[in-house]
């Protein structure tokens, strides 16, 4: 619900939807958590919220850097649900997703997670490493808890495929724009229109692009053609940038990371 | 395949899905789930192909050096004092090691898919080696991803890559070994999707790799099952591989498996001691997790974070196994046990000195547990174990520690 209404009300407002992705934990829960719960405040309009893993597979540099803070800062998978709730109390309407690799839930057991995802207030997931052929593990208990499943549509996912990966998704579809891992080349405008085009014609779910976008400008062309953008390293490489020489947070981190998603937001607006 | 069937073989896994009980699976990001299926289906329809079994064959014989020999290792036997012990000569292939045999059939279907680059993760640098010198005989680029810290440990094979050809990758995340270089290398496989083939080293990762590299090592067990017969008149008492990720092992046991007489054991590297937690044992210190496309016994801790494994051999340095092995392990079929670097330094040297064979450290691990077993076991008994590798490229790690402790 929360989230088609994000999508419904960026679409009135003839924009697209931006949402940021941040790891829980990074560098530390506290400085994360006051990250979490000032996005909204700058215009996001979805939080992605990473749940670190120490084999992150399908992340660049960026990301598994901020992975291994917060693991090294002690964080676990129910601080991750502990942040959500919170965040949850204080943003009763902006989506919350989750989003990371199957093991930790599948440890931590997975109708216990679903149980407690539910009840903090999670909206969605996103598993990177579990393809609509491992529906079963978690896609379609999570959808029969009432979460979202939102699946990657990939440059390889061709269109005889597409309805395989489709059938159990919902919430939107999360488009990767390039073939490659987060954080590391950017997609062509043209390439992002394509896609865009593609998904539509085989979803009515909202269409959202992410990985390679960095700049308010990237977040602005890309919102010329598609319903939602996802922008994740580049701000996980503002706070790494603002970080003291041990990696910890310093008096600038909450402000830096903060501001650029403020930056960023400006993207959304289809006119400049 | 009926369901009588199923039940009551050991040798018909894994499902369509790609499970061996519950594991094995393919968990892996959607940009590459394509390629996944292009490999099975391409690997099927080659098991059919008369030409590719044809060009296969004529590799293993007069590239590889197949068959290996069975070799009846007559002073260690008489040092044991119980059992026969056979050595199943893997390590006399071209390139010193099992691994060849593996990468000459992905290599080969690699080609057939009209794919001209390569990429690799490597361990102890064998599989990096043998796919290195299949891209060179095959012409076709090569991209090896090896854990930095396996540089060091591994010089002489970085080097051999670096003449055949290869570019080798030193992997710095994590603790720079095995499991940190197979990260890099699906990393570079998901952003280089189209033009790559991923030839990975053992039986493990999506399906339909643990099957596949699997069927490819099978060739060790039929010969040697062939072998054994011709020599004793009778089928082994007992079977004994060292697992990293467990090819050679499943190479070996599998075409026995369905055979109840034979024994069969998987020796895990047991590090500095299992109690230590610096092991590399994760079927006998794991729990089932996901990672690396498959589900398996894991290192981890509670939280389902990986752990990194231990072992002074770079080949068994790895937190996972093959999810066959998994299997096998929770139907009680295979038995898993482990030895510690202690046991297979000590075996390093005396396979040297009383058979003239200077064993890599993967098998002296074999050796190691065989050392604890065979000489309870009657003189008419016999064990096989699969001499998997040579050990030139152990020198720089072993002779240093066996020189401190006067052992030279
Ligand atoms: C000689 C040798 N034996 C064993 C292994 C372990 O691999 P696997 O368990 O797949 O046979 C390696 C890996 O590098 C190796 O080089």
């Amino acid at each position: 619900m929360r989230i088609a209404a994000a999508f419904e009300q960026a679409k009135a407002e003839d924009r697209a939807a931006l949402g940021i992705f941040i790891t829980a934990g990074d560098p530390d829960l506290e400085t994360s958590k006051e990250i979490l719960m000032g996005l909204p405040h700058q215009g996001v309009d979805f939080v992605e919220l990473g749940m670190p893993f120490s084999d992150p597979m399908a992340d660049g540099p960026s990301i598994q850097a901020a992975s291994l803070r917060a693991l090294k800062a002690g964080t676990k998978l129910r601080h991750v649900l502990e942040m959500a709730a919170e965040f949850r109390a204080a943003h009763p309407n902006v989506p919350l997703i989750l989003m990371g690799y199957y093991n930790p839930i599948y440890i931590y057991g997975v109708d216990r997670f679903l149980d407690e995802a539910v009840s903090a207030g999670v909206d969605g997931l996103i598993m990177v490493d579990l393809p609509p052929e491992e529906d079963e593990e978690l896609c379609l208990p999570a959808r029969q808890a009432g979460l979202d499943f939102i699946r990657l549509i990939t440059p390889t996912t061709d269109d005889a495929r597409m309805p395989v990966v489709l059938a159990n998704s919902s919430g939107f579809v999360y488009y990767v724009s390039i073939t490659g891992i987060t954080g590391t080349r950017s997609a062509s405008a043209d390439s992002i229109a394509d896609a865009m085009a593609r998904i539509r014609s085989f979803s009515a779910l909202p269409a959202v692009v992410g990985f390679g976008i960095k700049t308010p400008e990237q977040v602005r062309e890309a919102a010329m053609h598609a319903d939602g953008v996802v922008v994740g390293s580049a701000v996980v490489d503002q706070l790494a940038a603002s970080l003291d020489q041990d990696g910890r947070a310093s008096a600038s981190t909450v402000s830096a990371t903060l501001a650029l998603a403020k930056a960023l937001a400006e993207g959304r607006h289809r006119q400049a | 395949m009926n369901d009588q069937t199923a039940m009551n073989s050991y040798r018909n896994q894994p499902d369509e899905e790609g499970r061996f009980g519950i594991h094995g699976g393919r968990f892996v990001a959607e940009t590459l789930m394509p390629l996944i299926l292009n490999v099975e289906k391409a690997w099927k329809e080659s098991l059919t192909d008369q030409a590719f079994l044809d060009e296969l064959n004529y590799y293993r014989k007069h590239y590889i050096g197949r068959p290996s020999a069975l070799y009846f290792a007559e002073r260690l036997t008489a040092h044991f004092g119980g059992a026969k012990l056979y050595m199943k000569r893997d390590e006399l292939n071209h390139t010193g090691a099992h691994k060849i045999n593996n990468v000459l059939g992905q290599a080969l279907l690699a080609k057939r898919m009209g794919k001209t680059k390569i990429i690799a993760e490597t361990g102890a640098g064998q599989h990096g080696v043998a796919s290195a010198t299949a891209c060179a005989l095959f012409d076709m680029e090569c991209e090896v991803f090896m854990g930095a810290e396996d540089v060091e440990r591994q010089k002489p094979n970085v080097d051999r890559m670096r003449l055949l050809g290869a570019k080798v990758h030193p992997v710095t995340s994590g603790t720079g070994t095995l499991k940190d270089a197979m990260n890099e290398a699906l990393r570079y496989w998901v952003s280089n999707a189209e033009s790559h083939f991923y030839i990975i080293g053992t039986a493990a990762g999506p399906h339909p790799y643990p099957a596949m590299v699997r069927d490819f090592q099978s060739i060790i067990g039929i010969e040697a099952r062939e072998q054994i017969l011709e020599a004793e008149g009778k089928l082994p008492d007992a079977l004994v591989a060292c697992i990293g990720g467990g090819s050679n092992a499943l190479g070996l046991f599998h075409p026995f498996l369905d055979d109840e007489s034979v024994a069969i054991y998987g020796v895990e590297a047991a590090g500095k001691g299992i109690e230590t937690g610096d092991h590399a044992a994760s079927l006998t210190g794991g729990v089932p997790g996901v990672l690396h496309g498959n589900r398996t016994y894991l290192l981890q801790d509670e939280d389902g974070q990986i752990k990194d494994a231990y072992s002074i051999s770079a080949g068994l340095d790895y937190p996972g196994i093959g999810p066959e092995h998994a299997w096998l392990h929770e139907t009680g079929r295979v038995k898993y046990v482990s030895a510690t670097d202690e046991g297979a330094l000590e075996y390093f040297r005396l396979c040297s000195r009383l058979e003239g064979i200077i064993p890599a450290l993967e098998p002296s691990h074999a050796l190691a547990f065989i050392g604890t077993m065979i000489g309870d076991m009657d003189k008419d008994q016999v064990v096989l174990m699969n001499m998997c590798g040579r050990g030139d490229k152990d020198l720089g790690a072993v002779l240093p520690i066996l020189e401190k402790q006067g052992l030279l």
